[in-house]
């Protein structure tokens, strides 16, 4: 099940493995919470294959050069993470999928999607660019309310304020704090809005890391324990998954548009 | 967001299209000299050529990473730096951007690799529209002869090696270029592609061309006055 447009030669199946989503800002926890996942699901007897941005054999390393030298353009940028993300897609995800595995994304086109409007780009642009992607078995977004939240996790991590992370390149304030508010700001908006467009599962990642794990296994066990449904879209529904530490958007459906 | 055709920069923009060894590359040069002369900015731009992303391009053609889908993207990325960089800052300064290949050149490959016609396009809606886009259109077997013969060899992609047509290089390299074809000669309607035969002499497909771009810059003139 495609969002749009199925990549050239790709059949459209039923996979046996399942695609699970994590989203949600800089440094709200996602890497953290996916290798935490993957240690449980392999003690539980599952395969599991965990990528993310940036990590394709093709598109890796030149995204990683072109970043360090702040010439990127918004387009450019776009393009060049839609490069990876269908690598990783063609040579990592699908195999996977179809060979049973559980598959844990960190991030997903949903980011791409929230930087490429928060830069002014067109929605319905990048929208149709990504209807190529496999429409997830669940997407659980890591939320927290405000970017000063964030600003308190990068200091405590120690590192840097990192020049993208700040938006650095939309010139929204005078040094690297201010833009960082303004720029994440405007993301967890746009995080919230795509939250009822694509079904995301919220989890209020602003409690003790201990806590949203549990909640987190909780709701993939459900994922992956649920039985395939027959002949069709396996999608999340209200009834099923609502619990009091997990609050489901309603889940729209996916374009089958083509 | 800008796209396909809203732009109202000062400068104007012509490219070039064809298959490979239709004689555009030659033709675009002399008319770049001839622009120079004249004493017009003149901003060149070609095909692949983004220092950005270059090296990812050298590497996966090197190593075969490439799927028709990745193809089209990389190329795509590539397009998108040379339109933030060398296409649109020099039209907004009122130059006259001469391209070497443009987005027709990814639709006829992409879709001749198996892309899906309709989201090669949605893809490049942020390019430029062209001023006029030259198709350079020669029959098969020549443009075929002209690279054949004045090549060491064909490369993978290139040839279309990697859609396994054909094991023989040049049989794969004459299957790919007749649907490439097929896609240009579809595209003249669609995109109002100017048609140029490439079989004629140098001479007169160059007269032409200029006979063509004369008027857009009269009009230029009579514009900035």
């Amino acid at each position: 099940m495609f969002y749009g447009t199925p990549l050239p030669g790709i059949e459209r199946e039923e996979y046996s493995g399942k695609l699970i989503v994590l989203e949600g800002a800089d440094g709200v926890g996602r890497s953290t919470h996916t290798a935490l996942l993957r240690t449980w699901l392999e003690a539980r007897g599952h395969a599991v294959l965990d990528t993310g941005m940036t990590r394709s054999v093709l598109a890796g390393r030149g995204i990683k050069e072109a970043k360090t030298g702040h010439t990127l353009g918004r387009l450019t940028m776009q393009l060049f993470y839609a490069t990876d993300f269908v690598d990783r897609l063609e040579n990592e995800m699908l195999p996977a999928l179809r060979a049973g595995f559980i598959v844990l994304t960190d991030r997903y086109v949903y980011s791409a999607i929230a930087r490429a409007e928060v830069r002014g780009l067109d929605p319905s642009w990048i929208r149709s660019l990504y209807g190529i992607a496999l429409v997830p078995d669940a997407v659980f977004y890591l939320r927290v309310d405000s970017a000063q939240e964030l600003v308190q996790r990068v200091l405590a991590s120690g590192r840097r304020f990192d020049y993208w992370e700040s938006g650095m390149d939309l010139h929204l304030g005078g040094d690297f704090y201010d833009s960082f508010i303004e720029y994440q700001s405007q993301m967890l908006k746009v995080f919230d809005r795509m939250s009822d467009e694509y079904g995301f599962q919220v989890l209020d990642a602003s409690r003790s890391i201990n806590r949203v794990a549990a909640v987190l296994r909780r709701a993939v066990a459900r994922v992956i324990d649920k039985k395939p449904k027959v002949g069709g879209i396996s999608h999340s529904s209200t009834e099923t998954q609502t619990t009091s530490d997990l609050a489901v958007k309603p889940a729209l459906a996916a374009r089958a548009d083509s | 967001m800008i796209s396909y055709g809203n732009h109202r920069f000062p400068g104007q923009l012509f490219v070039v299209e064809g298959t490979d060894g239709s004689g555009k590359s030659t033709q675009l040069a002399l008319l770049h000299q001839w622009l120079k002369a004249e004493g017009y900015p003149v901003f060149f731009s070609e095909w692949n050529s983004s220092p950005l992303v270059k090296d990812t391009t050298r590497r996966a053609k090197k190593r075969h990473l490439f799927t028709p889908a990745t193809f089209s993207l990389l190329h795509a990325t590539d397009f998108a730096d040379r339109t933030e960089r060398d296409i649109i800052p020099p039209l907004k300064a009122g130059a006259i951007v001469l391209a070497d290949r443009y987005i027709y050149t990814a639709f006829a490959r992409d879709v001749a690799r198996g892309c899906d016609r309709a989201w090669v396009r949605e893809v490049y809606k942020f390019a430029i529209k062209p001023t006029v886009a030259f198709f350079f259109r020669a029959p098969l077997d020549i443009a075929i002869d002209r690279i054949i013969s004045g090549r060491p060899a064909l490369k993978y992609y290139e040839a279309g090696l990697d859609m396994e047509w054909s094991d023989e290089a040049e049989e794969s390299f004459t299957i790919f270029q007749g649907k490439i074809l097929t896609e240009y000669d579809r595209m003249v309607e669609e995109f109002g592609l100017t048609v140029v035969d490439a079989s004629r002499s140098i001479e007169e497909q160059q007269h032409e061309m200029r006979d063509i771009i004369s008027k857009h810059l009269k009009k230029r003139r009579s514009r900035n006055h």
